[in-house]
């Protein structure tokens, strides 16, 4: 294989680890959804720690962005 | 048209690029005042300007510029009581000087033909390394050498506990880089998205070029929430590093 074409697939097979950061994401702004309508006195002292765990699940589907911008380069 | 050929064909990556806009040299060392230093001086400008006029008056019912001064103030104030306790205020200026600077370059940056200076880790590597060391310093003088209890937490079994201390240090020593990478990457993606679109806005053209155009609006509303949503972060988890600093409940 023409080691430009591998480059370019290697990019696009480390981008996949973006998959699992947008599930992720979208299991905790879903279950916070979730758990703020079943008890709305509770949601506004537990919203930092929605932040907190998006930033941190988000980290690591970025992790595989700057690998494939490495590649890339 | 004017540019030429080869000015045209600019890739997404160009808008990352450096230029020297007044060439220093200082012992060997390349520190050229260039086009990222320019937009950090801007942003410093622009968010003393906002804070300085719009608290100018100091009226009791405040006019619309000095409210919305206020809830910058009141929003991170109430997220540093909130983390922090009462205890953490003393610190509150050093969370939102940072918060302030990075809202301003990440905003500034989506102005078209600027500089996003946090989309370098340079930049927000050196950010992350300042909150290290300043909540490391802050850490030793609160507990001493307490502070070390830190990396051994309760209840963990005998024989666990080499493990877990070593994973501990490990994810300590990582904070300046998971803080520093998540900025940067977040400002570098949603930068390229755009240019790519905009690509595709031009490569379409007047008939196709509609769709493209109509998405990259409505992605500009969301990288300014990004925008927000990232200070916003680096502030908190700022805050978290803080409470680790100031009580020792591990």
């Amino acid at each position: 294989m023409d080691p430009a074409t591998a480059k370019l697939i290697g990019a696009g097979l480390a981008c996949t680890g973006l998959i699992g950061a947008g599930i992720g994401v979208g299991t905790i702004f879903g279950n916070y959804l979730n758990g703020a309508l079943r008890n709305p006195s509770a949601a506004d002292s537990q919203r930092i720690w929605m932040f907190v765990g998006a930033a941190m699940t988000e980290l690591l589907g970025l992790l595989a962005f700057v690998v494939a911008m490495i590649i890339l380069q | 048209m004017a540019g030429g050929a080869h000015e045209e064909a600019h890739g997404p990556m160009h808008q990352f690029e450096l230029t020297r806009k007044v060439p220093l040299e200082l012992f060997g060392y390349d520190v050229s005042f260039t086009n990222s230093s320019l937009w950090m001086v801007i942003a410093v400008i622009a968010a003393s300007a906002f804070l300085i006029f719009s608290m100018r008056g100091r009226s009791l019912v405040p006019t619309r510029m000095q409210s919305m001064a206020e809830v910058f103030y009141e929003f991170l104030a109430k997220t540093v009581r909130d983390v922090c306790g009462p205890e953490g205020m003393k610190y509150f200026p050093f969370v939102f000087s940072i918060f302030i600077f990075v809202f301003f370059a990440n905003v500034l940056g989506l102005l078209p033909g600027s500089f996003t200076t946090t989309s370098h880790i340079s930049v927000t590597f050196a950010l992350a390394l300042l909150v290290f060391v300043v909540v490391t310093v802050i850490g030793f003088q609160k507990q001493g050498f307490g502070f070390l209890k830190m990396f051994v937490p309760e209840g963990v079994p005998l024989l666990l506990l080499p493990l877990i201390v070593v994973i501990e240090v490990i994810s300590y020593l990582m904070r300046p880089i998971s803080l520093s990478v998540r900025l940067f990457a977040n400002m570098l993606a949603g930068h390229i998205l755009l240019k790519v679109f905009a690509g595709f806005v031009v490569g379409l053209g007047v008939v196709g070029g509609w769709a493209p155009l109509a998405f990259m609006v409505g992605f500009t509303g969301f990288e300014l929430g990004i925008a927000a949503l990232q200070a916003f972060i680096f502030a908190l988890l700022t805050c978290i590093y803080l409470n680790d600093a100031l009580h020792s409940h591990h």
